[in-house]
């Protein structure tokens, strides 16, 4: 198996997609010629043509519209939100339309489209391209929402997500995008959506997290082992529809649980977890769910210290792994 | 010696036998619409949402689409659009009693949010401009596709106001999509007057600013209707590009059963409507020009009450959904 990004598990699941079945296109500002502003779609243009791989207007609503209107019609759009951080002109076409055309068809129409958008901070992005939008969509039944962390699970995952005759939205850590290495299994396979990973075991807490934050749990529950504490990390992947199976099993053999998420506290999907585990575990808890979150302020600043400040860090979550481990 | 009128009427290739259809349509849809107000003031129908005086443009455009083949990206005031692309009055009566068996919904929505994969006529929500999109991507995929399919959506003056609506336009022009928009001018969005709505007489004038066609049509004439709806799906199929109708229509109604017109209506104003009753403008054309007669006129009024009688004892009859069931079609079956 080769070495390869996370950004190469999305290009490699759309060409192959792309390639397997003709219905599969892609649309979004940029994703042509130029291959997407972080080459997400590159070479698909030179290879599918345009029709395939469209440019669209500046116009989220419209990219999402007419994405629904292509699934009408017998195919299977991917379509791309350049930043989560722009997605919200298209909530509508998202929730009131996407989400609820099986259901108000009473099974009659479906909508096979993915959304794919980057989200999360750490770059420098400031308020406008550092955002988590995974708590709005958690909350709409409808939709799926998935959030691969690794370059193995974003190819299988966004494959699956083409496969599924429903709407999922997928997002994407753009900072992972080339930081996260990893080996990507030769030929084709899909990871089925609704599963967690257990990413390290652990016997005296367990972790929850998703996207670049798995990957600062596993460095956290790395430190806090050299003081004795065994922390289990336990990738989400898929925040909708959610492993309660494999969340609970965790808590059972740890006793202790925290969620990790960079979008704001209050509200923020960490909290549906807390309430899993609360109405449905809390006879196993030693300790309260603890939440690690950013701060409740509007989104993530630009410059470097008050960034910092915004995201829970390696240390921040090895902090916070103590003191839940001495609760 | 054959009158204007005649020229006019066979110039667009409709016979007697094709116009009394289109006829017997417009008697049929208004027959069901009048039918669920009455239900509504029986207390049988807790909402509903009219087309009244809109019977023609949707008439004539489904008489210039291929039903089944073409698309119907619809909004709530196509009900004559809709049992013209071939729903039945029993489908729509399954809907206004909101039953298990209404196939546009399964009771789940409020009637006249039309919707049928058989018919092609896409699902509805009630959000204004959404479906001005989809209908340029059901238009991009089929051009995508190779086939040759024309959308068709339809729209209030009120909608074009929506971001959506300019969006799809825009799409509509960059891609000479084989679609049409019919934006169905009543001059009034529930309260708000045309003038509050846009600065210009006619919608159809923006249509150059978005590279489509743009034409505006007297959307009670039934002929003028065809005419204009003819050339616009032509167009599309042909490759030659979008159209923007903007049809003028009458709103016989109030806006819905939870709205009286008479509160921002002027008397004057409601009772020169009924002078732009398309139904009886198309009636008098053929009556004067002997397309049809008298009796044959009565007979399809009958016709349409009896079909509406059956309608109505059918769906009352029918059987309401099972509560547990609203859990049912989030995601597909096993996904």
């Amino acid at each position: 198996m080769a070495v390869k990004t996370l950004i190469e598990g999305v290009r490699e699941a759309l060409a192959e997609e792309m390639e397997r079945d003709e219905r599969v296109w892609v649309l979004g500002e940029d994703v042509g010629r130029k291959g997407g502003v972080f080459l997400a779609t590159e070479g698909l243009y030179d290879r599918f043509g345009e029709a395939r791989v469209l440019d669209t207007p500046l116009a989220e609503s419209s990219i999402v519209g007419v994405a629904i209107g292509a699934a009408m019609n017998g195919t299977i759009p991917v379509a791309e939100i350049q930043f989560a951080d722009f997605i919200h002109p298209a909530f509508d076409q998202i929730v009131s339309e996407a989400a609820r055309i099986r259901y108000r068809s009473n099974g009659d129409f479906s909508c096979p489209i993915v959304i794919r958008a980057p989200f999360g901070g750490g770059v420098h992005g400031g308020l406008y391209h550092s955002q988590s939008v995974e708590a709005f969509y958690a909350h709409v039944p409808g939709l799926k929402v998935v959030i691969p962390s690794t370059p193995e699970d974003c190819k299988g995952l966004l494959k699956a997500a083409i496969r599924d005759p429903d709407p999922v939205m997928f997002f994407e850590h753009k900072k992972t995008y080339r930081l996260i290495k990893g080996e990507i299994p030769e030929g084709d396979y899909v990871t089925p959506i609704g599963k967690a990973a257990v990413r390290r075991e652990g016997a005296n807490l367990s972790v929850f997290a998703w996207g670049l934050m798995v990957h600062y749990c596993l460095e956290a529950a790395e430190a806090v082992a050299a003081d004795g504490i065994s922390a289990e990390v336990v990738d989400i992947r898929t925040i909708s529809p959610l492993d309660k199976p494999a969340i609970l099993a965790s808590v059972e053999k740890t006793a202790r649980a925290m969620v990790v998420h960079e979008d704001n506290l209050t509200g923020g999907f960490g909290a549906e977890i807390a309430a899993v585990i609360a109405e449905e575990g809390f006879e196993m808890l030693d300790a309260p769910v603890m939440r690690v979150a950013g701060p409740d302020v509007p989104a993530m600043p630009f410059n470097k210290p008050q960034e910092e400040f915004f995201l829970p860090g390696p240390e921040r979550i090895a902090a916070a792994m103590r003191k839940l481990a001495s609760y | 010696m054959a009158t204007a009128k005649e020229t006019r009427h066979l110039s667009l290739g409709l016979d007697s036998e094709r116009l009394q259809a289109m006829y017997r349509q417009m008697v049929l849809a208004r027959a069901v619409d009048r039918r669920m107000w009455v239900l509504n003031r029986q207390g049988k129908a807790p909402f509903v949402i009219s087309g009244q005086g809109h019977e023609a443009i949707q008439v004539a455009a489904a008489n210039a689409m291929r039903p089944g083949h073409d698309w119907l990206v619809p909004y709530y005031r196509d009900l004559a659009f809709c049992l013209a692309l071939g729903q039945t009055p029993r489908d729509f009566m399954l809907s206004v009693f909101g039953r298990a068996e209404d196939p546009n919904s399964g009771g789940r929505q409020m009637p006249s949010h039309f919707g049928s994969a058989a018919h092609r006529i896409m699902t509805k929500s009630s959000v204004v401009g959404t479906q001005i999109c989809h209908a340029a991507g059901i238009a991009y995929a089929a051009r995508m596709r190779g086939l040759d399919e024309v959308a068709v959506t339809c729209i209030g003056e009120g909608g074009t106001s929506q971001g959506d609506w300019h969006e799809g336009l825009n799409w509509a022009g960059v891609h000479k999509l084989p679609f049409v928009c019919i934006v169905q001018d009543n001059d009034y969005a529930i309260s708000v007057p045309h003038r509050l709505q846009m600065g210009v007489d006619s919608v159809a004038k923006r249509a150059e600013g978005y590279g489509v066609f743009g034409v505006s049509v007297d959307g009670g004439d039934l002929l003028s209707c065809f005419e204009v709806m003819r050339d616009a799906v032509e167009r599309a199929r042909t490759g030659d590009g979008a159209t923007l109708v903007s049809a003028k229509v009458a709103r016989f109604t109030s806006h819905s059963s939870d709205d009286d017109q008479r509160r921002y209506r002027p008397q004057a104003e409601l009772e020169a409507l009924l002078r732009r009753d398309p139904i009886e403008r198309l009636r008098g054309y053929l009556l004067d020009e002997g397309l049809m007669t008298e009796e044959v006129d009565e007979r399809i009024q009958q016709e349409a009450t009896a079909e509406v009688d059956d309608a109505v004892t059918y769906a009352e009859q029918a059987a309401s959904p099972v509560p547990e069931d609203a859990l049912l079609n989030v995601f597909a079956k096993g996904a």
